[in-house]
């Protein structure tokens, strides 16, 4: 038997649930609400703003910037309410114990899980943030310092906090897990925002503090690097006033995430999907 | 194949300080309908987890099919009904058979054939493409027999099949045992409901306290048959008559014949009247599985069983002539 051949079932499975419990269509349907509202929005900015002018370019990139994490937050709340019944209600209510029976280990229930939900929430995380910097992009001109890759970020940030959310949902009923997730996911992202004023203001103990906060739970590193990346380019923050250097020490500001940073967010993932196995094999069921 | 469908050797099982399973030794032998029996929390359902590897002993070793507990290839040859049945709401009944078979690993082109047979054993083929959620408790434990069934395996276990299942819906359960009996198979029936067991099994074991007390086949327990004689006149001759039946002793008024058939009671009834007794009542005495489940256990043990339900139709009948 093919090692790990079951997850494809699952992943199929998982996703075959979303569209059927119609969640796909309800996200298409919002994404496609807000998209039209922020071409609608940005557009009467671009036409009334008493401002105009570079200045005005850069008031757009920061109203841009607030935008995306509005959408970031939505992601993890996504991310949060899919992956926390993922695993503890199926068990709960009996529906894995007819899976279990079969020749499926338990890692391959987990990540078959975990798949379906990526494939979800990766997709959605991508196609609606492009249409949003579209959307803005159509409707004000301005372009973000690296667009293609902001979402990407975003995506991933998702990513962290869905693995989080199906991993707890290996021992923890679904509301209660969900709880810790999202508390988690703020806790993470005001760490985040005290590590950069620490970094910023030289304060080490609070710059540690990030560093441990992003170590524990890599998701404000996606996030910062999605900000960096959907900031104005310095040309425009030059034009319009603004020292670049200064720039970043504003809250809307971001930093692309350095490679090491990045491979840790990766080996965290994985490093979580085993603690999960783990946790779930020793789960009685 | 050869060698026993189940083997089990001092199987343990404790949650924290509760101990499930204390100690499970049984043997269960290949094209066996075996009954699993015994009050509930007696430790059925754990040691029904333990034998798919649903969750992993604290002690002792067993084997299912041949191959050690927990292996996950194993399980492509064993069918398992649960006693929480519970199958995707958002799913027909044809789906969740799809999802099985895949799971089972069945080439695609059985599948369809698969699944309209166990729909039609199971009778919801009417009802195959109505979502899940729409069914009954019963028609819901239907499908899961159905969903057991697939693939025709070797072992078949099932936890309290009839839990939720009308009249119709066990003497349905009673003929697909049977039919899997006839085609081989090796059915592992846990249940606490012993007229069910008593009538489609080959062999029971009694479990309690985590523990096998009794292992007994029904061939044993038809043959633990015998009358009681109420009678007048010479007793002692009449003893002598009947010892050439079966072990036979005086009770008071009553002449016990132990081992005899319900067939052979007339010609003893002519015997005994021939040397003079006078006969007065006649009783056939037939230990149930219930009378011997009442010995080992105790009458706190069987209140947790059918057998109080069903105390009208397990009167011994009296024949008076």
């Amino acid at each position: 038997m093919r090692a790990f051949g079951a997850i494809p079932i699952i992943a199929r499975l998982t996703l075959r649930e979303a569209f059927r419990r119609r969640l796909l269509w309800v996200l298409v349907g919002l994404t496609a609400l807000i998209v039209v509202l922020t071409w609608w929005g940005f557009g009467r900015i671009a036409e009334s703003s008493p401002i105009t002018g570079p200045v005005q370019i850069l008031g757009i990139s920061q109203v841009t910037v607030m935008l995306a994490f509005m959408f970031s937050f939505v992601l993890a709340m996504t991310a949060v309410f899919a992956g926390s019944p993922a695993i503890g209600p199926d068990i709960e209510s009996g529906l894995l114990l007819a899976i279990l029976a079969r020749p499926i280990r338990r890692a391959e229930v987990l990540l078959g899980r975990w798949l379906g939900l990526a494939v979800v929430l990766v997709g959605y995380a991508l196609i609606a943030g492009y249409l949003e910097l579209g959307a803005v992009v159509a409707a004000t001109g301005y372009v973000p310092s690296d667009p293609l890759v902001g979402p990407v970020y975003l995506a991933g940030e998702s990513l962290i906090l869905l693995t989080l959310a199906v991993v707890i949902s290996t021992r923890v009923a679904s509301v209660a897990g969900g709880a810790i997730a999202v508390v988690a996911f703020g806790l993470a992202w005001m760490a985040g925002v005290m590590g950069g004023v620490g970094q910023a203001l030289d304060i080490k103990i609070l710059h540690g503090v990030g560093i441990v906060a992003a170590l524990i739970i890599p998701s404000d590193v996606l996030w910062r690097g999605s900000a960096g990346a959907l900031s104005p380019t310095d040309s425009v923050l030059t034009a319009g006033g603004v020292n670049a250097n200064l720039y970043r020490f504003s809250p809307f500001s971001g930093t692309t995430p350095s490679l090491p940073w990045l491979a840790w967010c990766v080996i965290w993932v994985v490093a979580m999907l085993a603690l999960g196995i783990v946790l779930l094999r020793r789960r009685e069921v | 194949m050869s060698g026993p469908a189940i083997e089990t050797h001092e199987l343990r099982k404790t949650f924290g300080r509760i101990v499930a399973l204390d100690g499970l030794t049984m043997t269960v032998p290949r094209g066996e309908v075996f009954g699993f029996l015994g009050p509930n929390g007696a430790g059925k359902t754990t040691a029904v987890k333990l034998l798919l590897g649903l969750s992993r002993p604290t002690a002792g070793e067993g084997l299912v099919l041949g191959a050690p507990l927990g292996e996950v290839s194993a399980r492509r040859l064993v069918g398992y009904l649960p006693e929480l049945f519970r199958y995707q709401g958002w799913m027909t009944a044809r789906e969740v058979l799809a999802l099985h078979c895949e799971l089972a690993r069945m080439p695609k082109s059985d599948w369809a054939e698969e699944i309209a047979a166990a729909l039609a054993l199971v009778g919801l083929a009417g009802r195959a493409d109505d979502r899940t959620e729409t069914y009954s408790k019963g028609m819901q434990q239907r499908l899961g027999l159905g969903v057991a069934l697939l693939g025709r395996p070797e072992l078949v276990m099932l936890d309290e099949p009839t839990s939720a299942l009308d009249p119709v819906g066990r003497q349905d359960v009673r003929r697909i045992i049977a039919s899997l009996r006839d085609r081989g198979a090796t059915v592992f029936l846990n249940s606490h409901l012993l007229t069910e067991v008593e009538r489609v099994c080959d062999r029971v074991a009694i479990v309690d306290h985590g523990r096998v007390v009794a292992e007994l086949s029904m061939a044993d327990l038809e043959s633990e048959r015998g009358v009681r004689i109420r009678l007048t006149g010479p007793t002692e001759a009449a003893v002598g008559v009947a010892s050439r039946l079966g072990p036979s002793r005086i009770e008071g008024e009553w002449l016990v014949v132990d081992g005899l058939a319900v067939a052979d009671v007339p010609a003893l009834v002519r015997e005994l009247v021939a040397i003079g007794a006078a006969i007065h009542a006649v009783v056939p005495i037939h230990h149930s599985l219930e009378d011997r489940f009442m010995a080992l256990l105790g009458p706190e043990a069987v209140a947790g069983t059918d057998a109080v339900a069903r105390s009208a139709d397990s009167n011994l009948p009296e024949v008076h002539p």
